[in-house]
């Protein structure tokens, strides 16, 4: 398998400082992205409104801790129980093997047609091209994620793929694709796609999905949908294939009690969401419906690597998007100016640790660090910190010769206050050719990177040390 | 996550306090550590300026450096060893020592004083009404005033309420909330250079619903943010007027003349 998620999206060729650019000055973007991300982040509070937040939260965390700590053992039982019930689980240690196996189960079927839905981890594998390029077709179910699809796009956030597209966007993109002369009234254009999707559900041979949560205990799956599309995903075709990222595991449906609330929330708002999918393995002799085979296919994909390191709590993440709908720099250009799988605070972290620091090391910089992903996040994995160890641990490897030497200068000098004080002095003298009325409006490089848009303020004719020696004697 | 938030009911009501001015203040707006040291004194405190002062370490820090961070702090243990309560005008800064010294320099030998300095280090709108228990100020400030929460104090400090409390009390002043005041105007220090089209796009949507209010001054208690959105606003010709909490406070009470500053 050549294909390498990261690179195909551009990874490494690009900058998230160049590719944030593009939607900054696509019209009309972070207007639209914003009016979702209020209506998402004020959904939210509304939804806890009722309940005993911090408890729910501290729950959650202590759920996940406690399962990703003892990960290979929940695992291990899942696969017991689900094998018993007649679902075959394996264990995918890297995006080729995950997609390899997928590929032989469609062509031990003959399959050309999969119906899927929404799965973040099939994103991070490549599965869509690789199929692609095998000659499946392979059709997304989820409203969202069809509308990307068809537009030949990455979903632009976690839970709303099509976040980024106005409604006008879409009926001209059914349309074009469709040939087909609908308006741009919402259901007018659900129910069109609806046709389309139910022709591809009932032709299907298999069916993909993805997994919010696996139950240990009795070798379940939990899906969440607003729409039904896993239902059908998981039902209908007679094969099911579900692909999960191996720490999305919970011991008991004691926990799923919990975590199922906590995530429709935290993603939608929503005590529940319109549909709840379980699935205990394949069609029994008794049963009238259900697929004849499930595969499970469990991925690790670099998290391993993670595991009991100081990133550690980031696999406690439920995937619910919370810490996009809040985040200020994600509501300015949406999820594809992070150029990897995951955007928003999640994807800062995430994608340097799965993707490496080469791909995606400038991510963790996609943050002013102003808390509010933490702030929200339903497992209180503490987002900006990790923003912030990243840093460290890329500043170590990769910090450009001009950074280091700044830092290390910054240091040398404001080690000590008199160095700090003659610092001080020089900058003054050296900026009056710069400055007019007490402000730099233009500045030579790096200072140009803020007066290209933003007046400096001149350093201050006397620092306030300077006039307290003036007026109260030598201080202290 | 709710960190440690500034005690509510001190056992004594400090007399004299230490300045921690930080470094933006003391090079670019000393006007606004002057309105602090009046505004306490005003209210009957004795502040002291310990000089060997420079900064919290906070750009070292965000950016990946603690090393060089962890230096250039070292300053702060040095300066305010022994002192009692700190107090600086710097939701941000305050935070630092507060929130990070502890674990900036856990493991190392000064890992005792960066705490002891941590439990004592206030910001001032937080020592204002939590320590010092002022419920209200007194003064005059005809204008119609919005305010933007900064992103530190508000999460790292627990600082909302406070800084409006403080402004409630003052007369001609019409408070005017804009949307999403707790959103972050995009200064994020290193952040608004590394990011610099971005930061500004963030400015914009602040300044945007500072503007809707109709407010004349975009008041704020963190030097930084204002720097950067009083910058956009001065090269948008924007008549907003960005003004430190202190510097307001130090003006309504007439401890300071309007544009004496500088």
């Amino acid at each position: 398998m050549t294909t390498d998620p990261a690179r195909s999206r551009g990874h490494a060729a690009t900058t998230f400082e160049q590719r944030a650019r593009i939607g900054l000055q696509t019209p009309g973007l972070a207007a639209a992205l914003g009016r979702a991300m209020d209506q998402r982040a004020l959904q939210r509070v509304q939804a806890f409104a009722e309940t005993d937040e911090p408890a729910m939260r501290a729950a959650g965390e202590a759920i996940r801790a406690h399962t990703v700590a003892n990960l290979d053992r929940y695992l291990e039982r899942f696969a017991e129980e689900a094998a018993e019930r007649g679902t075959k689980v394996v264990f995918a240690e890297t995006a080729a093997e995950a997609v390899g196996y997928v590929q032989q189960v469609l062509r031990d079927h003959g399959a050309r047609l999969v119906a899927k839905t929404k799965s973040m981890v099939s994103e991070e594998i490549g599965l869509n091209p690789a199929l692609a390029s095998a000659g499946v077709e392979v059709i997304e179910t989820d409203l969202g994620e069809y509308i990307v699809q068809l537009a030949h796009e990455a979903p632009a956030h976690i839970t709303t793929p099509a976040v980024h597209k106005t409604r006008g966007q879409i009926r001209d993109l059914f349309n074009r694709v469709h040939g087909v002369e609908l308006s741009d009234d919402p259901t007018e254009l659900t129910r069109f796609a609806r046709g389309v999707l139910r022709e591809k559900f009932l032709a299907a041979e298999v069916g993909i999905t993805g997994v919010n949560f696996a139950v240990a205990e009795s070798g379940s799956l939990a899906i969440v949908t607003n729409e039904g599309n896993a239902r059908m995903c998981a039902s209908l075709p007679r094969v099911h294939i579900a692909l999960m990222g191996m720490e999305r595991i919970v011991p008991s449906f004691r926990e799923l009690s919990l975590m199922l609330p906590l995530l429709t929330a935290s993603a939608a708002g929503l005590g529940v969401t319109a549909y709840f999918t379980f699935v205990n393995g394949p069609r029994r002799p008794e049963e009238p419906d259900g697929p004849d085979e499930v595969h499970v296919v469990v991925i690790d994909n670099g998290r391993s690597a993670i595991l009991g390191g100081e990133f550690h709590s980031i696999l406690h993440c439920i995937r619910c998007g919370a810490c996009l709908n809040v985040c200020p720099v994600f509501r300015q250009v949406g999820g594809h100016a992070y150029g990897a799988v995951y955007g928003g605070p999640i994807g800062a972290v995430l994608a340097p640790l799965l993707d490496g620091f080469e791909a995606a090391g400038d991510l963790p910089h996609a943050s002013s660090l102003c808390i509010a992903c933490t702030e929200v996040c339903p497992v209180n994995i503490p987002l900006h910190g990790h923003l912030r160890g990243l840093r460290r641990e890329i500043t170590r490897s990769r910090a450009t010769r001009a950074e280091r030497l700044a830092f290390a200068w910054w240091g040398c000098l404001w080690g000590g206050v008199r160095a700090y004080r003659w610092s001080a002095r020089l900058a003054r003298m050296g900026q009056w050719p710069l400055v007019r009325r007490r402000r730099i409006r233009r500045a030579p490089f790096p200072l140009s990177r803020w007066t290209s848009a933003r007046d400096m303020p001149a350093l201050a004719r006397g620092s306030f040390r300077e006039r307290w020696r003036r007026t109260e004697g030598r201080g202290k | 996550m709710q960190q440690s938030a500034e005690p509510k009911n001190p056992v004594t009501r400090p007399e004299r306090v230490s300045l921690f001015v930080t470094c933006l203040v003391d090079l670019l707006f000393p006007e606004v550590a002057e309105a602090t040291v009046l505004l306490l004194r005003d209210l009957g405190v004795v502040v002291d300026f310990p000089d060997a002062q420079t900064c919290c370490g906070q750009p070292a820090y965000n950016s990946g450096s603690p090393d060089h961070a962890r230096h250039v702090a070292r300053t702060l243990l040095d300066a305010f060893e022994g002192a009692g309560a700190v107090v600086s005008p710097s939701g941000s800064c305050a935070a630092m020592v507060r929130n990070h010294f502890p674990r900036l320099f856990g493991g190392t030998r000064d890992e005792t004083r960066a705490r002891d300095l941590a439990a004592r280090t206030y910001e001032l709108s937080g020592f204002l009404v939590d320590v010092l228990g002022i419920d209200r100020l007194a003064g005059s400030f005809p204008a119609r005033v919005t305010y933007h929460d900064s992103c530190h104090g508000l999460r790292e400090l627990n600082l909302s309420g406070q800084g409006r409390k403080l402004l409630a009390g003052i007369e001609g002043l019409e408070l005017v909330e804009m949307a999403r005041p707790e959103q972050c105007c995009g200064f994020g220090g290193t952040f608004s250079i590394r990011l610099p089209e971005m930061a500004t796009a963030m400015a914009d949507d602040k300044l945007e619903q500072a503007s809707a209010t109709g407010a004349d001054v975009l008041v704020g208690g963190d030097a930084g943010c204002l720097m950067h959105l009083g910058g956009r606003a001065s090269r948008e010709g924007m008549r907003l007027q960005p003004m430190h909490l202190a510097v307001l406070l130090a003006e309504a009470r007439g401890l300071m003349s309007p544009g004496a500053a500088r």
